[in-house]
């Protein structure tokens, strides 16, 4: 197979990528396109690089909020033309190739697992790369933030153009290699994973909106930066006004924005079209059940449970607390303790999940013990009042939850 | 004299506590608290004085940049020895054990000096990081049952005679003899395991306290019993940890029969 040419691998690989993944489906064990893109990158190794020739590619990457800042970038630059996305979130190597397999649009935004940045990076020389967030997740794969940083900053040495987040230290370091850069102030409730410089180690000195170490590295000036809830540069002010809620989403449009921008998207423009977006791939979905009205919530890491704290803060609507284990959830669910729950006080709380009775004896350390236990998340819903409910889950539990509730209705 | 409302010191929390850490000292004030004792939390950052008069001492997981730094920072401050010398009682998890040791080794083999208070040398694990659930009977002294944890480490630790295992493995790979988890000394412990481990294991946490406060009335806590129960379910069938090649579990039975000869 060696001697094969190039191409006409690529062509085989797609064949068989194809066929395999209609199997699956025959087969009923899912949607195929992990399959199929584990049988083309197989048959074809330089597929990644061959489907992306020619194509303006742009990767998102981060630990949190890769998923929405994808369809919000991929929304925004649709006003310009067709786009490729990885909408379904396949967002390693098989799913990535399979995206690009999947249509020859001249734009591309792809999703990309923060391991596997320097791999997409290499193999398709994308033009622009958007850098959200570092912070601890999967901590039993992901062992420390600092070596993915690392890899990161190794790989976007002489990369186009970067937008990147500047109140995420590691981030700022990883991007300082560019040839380009749309620096972009989010601002940062997590700095638990930043206490250190990431270039020397030295501790890092903090004022409220700045971040600096005595070795050099220093916070960014942004071009771009939020306030309140708007998006704010030196001559321009857009108003977002966004249907997701929360910070974490403004922050996630607000790099979508820059991004667009910098391929000659109107920020207005950018910005009317992501206030039509109400969810992305379940996140914020709403369920009706009998009377409930259940917002699902992501949130799979501490930084993230702290956004979905924030955005039930200030009221006592109820909350299902979904909580799994499972290898993309993180295996060592000690980090719940990272997290302020004693927060959930004052409103009646049902935890699912199959560490549920990790998540019980967290929240009794937390002073919170009137706290009900549910098969899923149905039931969890049962057993709560009608009216709005939050349920917040993380990855695994997050897509049963969707299930189970798809199902129920 | 026996401490009636301890104080607990979470030690730089901001660089060490990677691994919910807190948590430790979350478990010490609810089992404090449960049994009408006051119990004070104090977290020291890694720019401040540590106190000298405290009960518990708790130190947590780090990555490998922050660890060197704290470590030299602790060994210089000599704020842990004095502490030990009034009588507290410290408690390391990972990172924070291997600080304690009189010696670890960094992620670059370079060895570093440890606040010697464990008669104990952290060296790097051969082969894969160890990852996953533990499971170890704790040491008979003890007499706490179960030891039950999450690890996530390179290093191992090598005991010297002044310091006796916490618990014997079951399951998981602890101080890489393939036998022995942790270390104890005096008032002194060191362990691998996260979880955290004071909240999966009630009885090391009432261990803690009764250093200090003296003999306490039993408390149970049946939603502990039950995740005690499950995660021990957990670490027997082995669902938990990465599958090894065969190259590397023959590896790991060629190093576990050298430890035993």
């Amino acid at each position: 197979m060696s001697k094969v040419p190039a191409r006409l691998r690529l062509s085989i690989g797609l064949l068989l990528g194809r066929a395999a993944e209609a199997a699956s489906r025959m087969l009923r064990l899912g949607a195929g396109g992990v399959i199929g893109g584990r049988v083309l990158v197989a048959v074809a190794p330089s597929a990644a690089r061959d489907l992306a020739q020619g194509r303006h590619l742009t990767l998102v990457s981060g630990t949190n909020g890769k998923t929405t800042t994808t369809a919000y970038l991929t929304a925004c630059l649709r006003t310009l033309g067709p786009v490729d996305t990885n909408a379904d979130g396949a967002n390693t190597r098989p799913g990535f190739v399979r995206s690009l397999a999947a249509g020859s649009a001249p734009r591309v935004v792809l999703e990309t697992d923060e391991g596997w940045l320097p791999w997409a990076i290499a193999q398709t020389a994308a033009e622009v790369v958007v850098l959200l967030n570092l912070s601890r997740d999967q901590l039993h794969r992901n062992h420390e933030v600092r070596l993915v940083a690392q890899s990161w900053g190794r790989a976007l040495d002489g990369v186009a153009h970067v937008v990147a987040n500047v109140d995420d230290p590691s981030v700022v370091l990883a991007a300082l290699g560019a040839r380009t850069h749309t620096w972009v102030g989010l601002g940062s409730r997590w700095t638990q994973d930043s206490g250190l410089c990431p270039r020397c180690g030295a501790e890092l000195e903090r004022s409220l909106d700045d971040w600096w170490c005595y070795c050099g590295l220093r916070r960014p000036s942004p071009q771009w930066w939020l306030e309140d809830t708007d998006l704010v540069s030196a001559t321009d002010r857009v108003a977002l006004d966004l249907e997701l809620p929360g910070q974490a989403n403004q922050a996630n449009a607000a790099m979508a924005i820059a991004a667009a921008a910098h391929w000659g998207v109107d920020p207005h423009q950018g910005a009317a079209t992501l206030r039509r977006i109400g969810s992305v791939a379940g996140r914020y979905q709403v369920f009706e059940r009998d009377g409930r009205r259940a917002q699902l919530i992501l949130a799979k890491n501490p930084a993230s449970w702290l956004e979905a704290l924030e955005m039930v803060a200030g009221t006592t609507t109820p909350v299902v607390l979904a909580f799994n284990s499972e290898g993309v959830d993180g295996r060592d669910p000690s980090w719940l303790y990272d997290v302020p729950l004693s927060r959930f006080a004052g409103r009646p709380i049902v935890v699912t999940g199959r560490r549920a009775t990790d998540m019980l004896v967290r929240l009794e350390m937390a002073g919170l013990h009137d706290v009900l236990r549910a098969d899923d998340a149905e039931s969890a819903l049962a057993l709560l009042p009608p009216g709005p409910v939050s349920v917040i889950a993380n990855y695994t539990a997050f897509q049963e939850a969707r299930e189970v509730l798809d199902d129920a209705g | 004299m026996p401490a009636d409302s301890p104080t607990v010191v979470l030690v730089y929390p901001d660089v060490l506590g990677t691994y919910g850490d807190r948590g430790n000292a979350a478990a010490l004030v609810h089992r404090a608290r449960a049994r009408g004792m006051r119990c004070r939390v104090l977290r020291v950052g890694v720019r401040d004085p540590l106190p000298v008069d405290a009960d518990i001492y708790l130190i947590g997981g780090g990555e490998d940049s922050a660890v060197v730094a704290a470590a030299a920072r602790l060994r210089h401050s000599h704020a842990l020895d004095r502490a030990a010398r009034n009588g507290a009682a410290i408690f390391g998890v990972c990172a924070g054990f291997q600080m304690l040791s009189a010696e670890f080794s960094g992620p670059d083999g370079v060895r570093h000096d440890g606040a010697g208070l464990l008669d104990v040398t952290c060296g790097r694990l051969e082969g894969p990081r160890a990852v996953g659930e533990v499971l170890c009977e704790s040491a008979e002294s003890l007499d706490m049952g179960f030891l039950t944890g999450f690890e996530n480490h390179q290093g191992d630790a090598r005991l010297g005679p002044d310091a006796r295992p916490l618990g014997l493995l079951v399951r998981g790979v602890g101080n890489g003899d393939g036998r022995t988890e942790g270390a104890m000394q005096g008032r002194v412990i060191g362990t691998y395991l996260h979880g955290p481990a004071l909240v999966r294991n009630d009885g090391l946490a009432d261990h803690l306290l009764q250093l200090v406060c003296g003999p306490l009335p039993q408390l149970d806590d049946e939603l502990v019993q039950q995740l005690r129960r499950e995660r021990r379910a957990s670490a027997l069938s082995g669902h938990d940890r990465p599958r090894l090649g065969w190259g590397r579990r023959a590896g790991r039975l060629v190093r576990h029969l050298g430890h035993q000869r």
